[in-house]
């Protein structure tokens, strides 16, 4: 019974699809077979019943086409004012989708989905309009005639002859909410033309007048109910699916359906997707690019592209494989992907070629097995020639004149060898020729040295010499297998030649994505990667590269990479705005915004988009070919996945700098309510005895009060001066103010400064006379020698000796502070620079604990190091370095002087 | 130099006014206030002080600005009074011709012994050291050039002779090293600091008992060099 439970993920993905339906807006079609059925009508009457039950519905865009009924419809609803276009001299009232977006109805009329948007507008179709509507949880209502159905569009044109250009895909049809046939039999239809209750434009009349005819009404009839019953049977098989009724279809189908450069892909891909509509099956277009089209004329690489474009839309995954056997690479991808049915067009080649040459169709019938081959017509789209053969030139005429000289040059040494080898060995030489001629200039030129080699043999060495005659009739059977080998082996060479091209292309598609990840994966930071990126992507494209990375509030911004970036206007802004805010592709070369000047593509990351990168190619034909475009798609893949990860590393680097930004500022606050409240109260309790308590109080201890207060006030201050130095320091707004100093001077003013602190030590300060200047911000390395000598003066115990000493070495001058203190805990040497460390146990009248933090906090800036070390024999020493400039600064020699200096 | 010299004291912040108001007349000394620069510009144009306490960070007016004004018409010692974030504003104050700072917070008898510094110093303006200065085991005999230690003559070069004088004409008060460095070499050394660095030591080598802890020649980092001579 399990069988006929649906399937949990089949389940979930309604679910998911149930919930993105819920949250945009429903979608009514308004369907009908032709002009004139009154669709337009019907909707206005659902929108006026809407209104009576107190909707907020408005009218986007309304065709009335002037006629009285459905104008008097159009009153009393709420329009939207159109925004006029102006296209080449022509203003255009086009439906303004802003406006609309901005005005947020709960439902909107949006008359004829299929029409096509003046160029300048946001989207070059109206159903897209409409989608970015439902997306925005607006419900629309439009009107839909079955010909414009994408898949329907060369039957409707085989029917009725007149092809329409306004299309709309089959998807938008399926993923309706709610399609309402608007339906009216011929004969009325006809009978509301007569009456002229028909639109009809002055200049289509005639061609109208063709197609408004009874057949084709009725087959077009037939088509919408076709259609509409189609879209009923699959609202029964989800109904069926979701109640478990019964297992419905089969081991699904897949449908392959076989493209290339001809004409009439389009065909092929509509018909595959009728077919793959009709039986619910999922299917994929291919195209197999063979060697030869390296060399493909622009105009069939556009229809290439435009071709698996038009699958994609129609729902195909468009797949392009690589190989030298199109049929043998059909096949094994069709039974890599299970397909059950492949559809290729008719050959449209002669039979005798064929039969020369073989087909794909012949190859693929005889070689499929249990695959079922379906033939279609190679009818092509009209306006095109049956078979368009472009015979495009490869080689270049200059390429034809050196395989006549090759051949020329073959001809000379056979000269030389004639009067001593036979003339089969002769031949040999000529064939080498002709395979020089093949590896070196191509196919062309190849087949001219065979019949050139032919000739001369012929001439210079068949008696009778020097003329084409043939005395032995034997020699036309030497000619005949001599051409042939001649072909066939410039053929094969020529073949291997392309090969390597194919294979020359491939490995450098392969190192441009290897070169780029590699630089990608060995760089961090958003702004570097876009660099990298760019860079690369301009040296493969050859045109400008922009990035946009999405800030906190969603909007995409310019990542400025050095001169690369384009001139970005607010429009182009706009686009990229777009493309990043619907995960879509935009501008150039897309239906949306193809007005602007470069192709958008979303950076797409693992949890959707977080940026876009643009490319404005020199040549906009480039943006065509299905190869570059997806070679850019992958690289365009690597790059967001690259900034993905280097911002993640980043928020994750923030994240543990917050944390510990955290932990500091639970440090300082348990500090300040410690170390300032101390001196605090000794000051308070001591100040408020003097007020209150002085009468009582002997001279000697008031006075002592006032030391004291004195002394914790002295102490306050210090403590306050080593918060501020360590917010400076932290806060990078420190400003080393280098100059020449003689360190014995710095060292000379603080020992001054700290005469009182130091008095219960002996200071033994032993700095060599011949100590270099050092270029030192003089104030900061004095707090740097006071920190250390006061930290001394600490642990170190009363009457024991501080030792101050200095050393120039080669690059930079180390100083070192020594006591004879309790020395630093093991382990704990590194620590003891970190912001409010405190030795355990804490001693009186200890500090923050920042003053050894400022210490390395000055070093540093000074580009030293500093680092402490338990002594020899007890305590602990303090070292730091100052780099020593390369030279001293000249000082003039006074003239004369130096004598007496001496003396 | 009496001891009831009138001295104004230019200061926005009421406790420090109120800290001085009770400690300065202690000492014999006569006190002015002012909170505000303009106010502390016409009081010292109508008092016309012996000596001026300026607090450099005033609310209307740039502590400088005033130095500069004053400067304009008097050449009454200003004492600055500065907040240890003032390094900068505190030598171009010294520059502009303040004759000494004290930095806050700073007890009374530091202060005391700037005021009395300035004083004496201005006293003596006029005459100039003349004759014989000695301070310490050091004796120098101006009108020979002459310069003794514990009474044995040592010899000087020039531009070290030069710079001990000068030293000797501020002494007591903080001389910035552009001053020095303008009287000493010229205006166009001012920016050598390190020719200074190199003569001081020299100096400090010849007269110093221990020039690593200078107990006359002393160095106020970032500012200059005073001569102690107590």
């Amino acid at each position: 019974m399990s069988e006929n439970r649906p399937n949990p993920d089949a389940l979930l993905q309604r679910v998911q699809d149930e919930e993105a339906r819920r949250l945009r807006g429903k979608l009514k079609i308004f369907f009908g077979a032709n002009p004139g059925v009154g669709k337009t009508y019907a909707m206005l009457e659902a929108a006026h019943e809407l209104r009576r039950d107190g909707i907020d519905v408005v009218i986007g865009v309304v065709e009335t086409h002037g006629r009285a009924e459905t104008e008097s419809l159009v009153k009393g609803l709420e329009l939207v004012p159109r925004r006029p276009v102006d296209y080449r001299g022509t203003v255009f009232q086009e439906f303004d989708l802003d406006a609309a977006l901005a005005r947020r109805p709960a439902v909107i009329l949006v008359d004829e989905l299929a029409h096509n948007n003046a160029s300048g507008l946001r989207h070059a179709k109206r159903w897209q309009d409409v989608q970015e509507l439902l997306s925005a949880g607006i419900t629309v209502y439009t009107t839909v005639n079955v010909q414009h159905l994408e898949s329907l569009n060369d039957a409707v044109a085989q029917i009725t002859g007149v092809r329409v250009r306004e299309t709309v895909p089959d998807s938008v049809l399926e993923r309706a909410d709610d399609v309402e046939l608007i339906d009216l039999p011929p004969d009325d239809l006809l009978q509301r033309l007569k009456d002229g209750k028909v639109y009809v434009p002055e200049q289509i009349q005639h061609a109208i007048r063709n197609f408004f005819t009874k057949g084709n009404l009725i087959a077009l009839r037939e088509m919408a109910l076709r259609r509409t019953a189609e879209r009923v049977d699959q609202q029964m098989e989800v109904y069926r699916r979701d109640h478990a009724v019964i297992r419905t279809w089969p081991a699904a189908e897949t449908i392959m359906v076989c493209v290339n450069m001809k004409p009439r892909g389009p065909r092929l891909i509509r018909a595959a997707r009728q077919m793959a509509a009709g039986l619910h099956a999922k299917w994929i277009a291919v195209y197999v690019q063979i060697p030869r089209h390296l060399r493909s004329p622009q105009a069939d690489r556009d229809r290439l592209a435009q071709t698996m474009r038009l699958a994609e839309q129609l729902g195909a995954e468009a797949v392009t494989l690589t190989g030298d056997h199109v049929a043998q690479e059909l096949l094994s991808y069709a039974r890599s992907r299970n397909a059950t049915k492949i559809i290729v067009g008719k050959p449209v080649r002669s039979w005798w070629k064929e039969w020369v040459f073989g087909s794909v169709v012949s190859d693929l019938v005889h070689k499929t097995g249990d695959i079922d081959i379906y033939v279609i017509t190679g009818e092509t789209v009209e306006g095109e020639p049956l078979v368009r053969r472009e015979i495009q030139r490869t080689s270049k005429t200059a390429h034809y004149a050196h395989a006549a000289l090759v051949i020329a040059a073959a001809t000379a040494v056979a000269w030389v060898m004639f009067p001593y080898f036979a003339p089969a060995n002769l031949i040999m030489v000529y064939l080498i020729g002709v395979i020089l001629v093949a590896i070196r200039l191509g196919r062309g030129p190849s087949v001219l040295s065979s019949i050139l080699s032919v000739a001369m043999f012929d001439f210079f060495y068949v008696p009778p010499y020097f003329s084409f005659a043939v005395s032995d009739i034997q020699y036309l059977l030497t000619f005949g297998v001599m051409l042939i080998v001649a072909l066939v082996i410039s053929n094969l060479t020529v073949r291997i030649r392309e090969q390597a091209e194919l294979a020359r292309y491939r490995e450098k598609r392969t190192g441009v994505l290897y070169a780029m990840s590699r630089d990608l994966a060995t760089h961090r930071g958003s702004t570097m990667l876009a660099h990298l990126a760019a860079k690369h992507l301009r040296e493969v494209f050859d045109g400008q590269v922009a990035i946009f990375i999405a800030d906190a509030d969603q909007r995409v911004r310019l990542q400025r990479v050095e001169q690369l970036y384009f001139e970005l206007d607010p429009k182009e802004a706009g686009v990229a705005q777009w493309a990043f805010d619907h995960n879509e592709r935009a501008g150039l070369g897309t239906d949306t915004l193809p007005g602007s000047s470069a192709l958008y593509l979303p950076l797409v990351g693992s949890t959707g988009p977080i940026g876009v990168l643009a490319l404005r190619p020199k040549d906009a034909g480039l943006l065509l070919d299905p190869d570059q475009l997806h070679l850019f798609e992958s690289l365009v893949n690597q790059v967001a996945l690259a900034i993905e990860r280097t911002r993640l590393s980043e928020e994750a680097q923030q994240a543990h700098v917050r944390v510990e930004t955290e932990r500091m500022r639970n440090a300082i606050l348990s500090s300040i309510s410690h170390d300032l409240r101390t001196p605090l109260a000794t000051i308070t309790g001591a100040a408020s005895s003097l007020i209150k308590e002085s009468s009582a109080m002997s001279a000697a201890d008031r006075l002592e009060l006032c030391r004291a207060i004195y002394r914790e006030a002295e102490r306050l201050d210090r403590l306050l001066k080593n918060l501020l130095d360590m917010m400076r320091i932290e806060a990078g707004a420190v400003h080393v103010n280098k100059e020449w100093h003689s360190l014995d001077e710095v060292v000379g003013s603080a020992l001054a400064r700290l005469e009182e602190r130091l008095s219960h030590h002996l200071v033994n300060a032993a700095l060599p006379a011949d100590l270099p200047m050092v270029r030192i911000d003089g104030v900061l390395l004095e707090q740097v020698l006071i920190n250390l000598l006061e930290n001394a003066a600490k642990y170190a115990p009363a009457g024991s000796v501080i030792d101050l000493s200095a050393a120039a070495g080669e690059r930079e001058i180390a100083m070192e502070i020594a006591d004879r203190g309790l020395g630093i805990p093991p382990g704990e040497e590194r620590r003891i620079f970190e912001k409010f460390y405190r030795a355990q146990p804490a001693r009186e009248g200890g500090g923050v604990g920042l003053g050894l933090t400022i210490c390395r906090g000055i070093v540093e800036a000074h580009g030293g190091r500093i680092w402490a070390e338990n002594r020899t024999g007890g305590g602990a020493v303090f070292r730091f370095t100052i780099p020593l400039p390369e030279e001293q600064p000249p000082v003039a020699v006074e003239q004369g002087e130096t004598k007496q200096d001496a003396s | 130099m009496g001891q009831d010299a009138a001295i104004l004291l230019i200061e926005d912040e009421p406790e420090i006014r109120r800290f001085l108001r009770t400690s300065l007349p202690a000492q014999g000394f006569r006190l002015y206030e002012a909170a505000t620069a303009q106010e502390g510009l016409l009081e010292a144009k109508a008092r016309n002080p012996d000596l001026i306490l300026l607090d450099l960070g005033l609310p209307d007016v740039d502590g400088t600005e005033v130095i500069r004004q004053v400067r304009g018409w008097t050449a009454t010692p200003i004492i600055v009074l500065s907040a240890r974030e003032q390094e900068q504003q505190k030598v171009a104050a010294l520059d502009l011709g303040a004759d000494d700072y004290v930095t806050k917070p700073f007890g009374v008898d530091e202060l005391l012994a700037r005021i009395r510094t300035a004083l004496r110093h201005a006293a003596r303006r006029d005459e100039g050291p003349d004759g014989a200065f000695s301070f310490g085991d050091v004796r120098i005999d101006l009108a020979s050039r002459l310069v003794f230690v514990a009474e044995k003559e040592i010899h000087l070069t020039p531009i070290e002779y030069k710079l001990l004088t000068t030293l000797v004409r501020h002494a007591g008060k903080v001389v910035t090293h552009r001053q020095l460095l303008k009287e000493v070499w010229g205006p166009l050394h001012v920016e050598e600091g390190h020719y200074l660095r190199v003569y001081m030591r020299q100096l400090r080598n010849k007269i110093e008992k221990n020039a690593a802890k200078p107990r006359h020649l002393v160095t106020e980092l970032g500012v200059g060099y005073r001569l102690r001579t107590d």
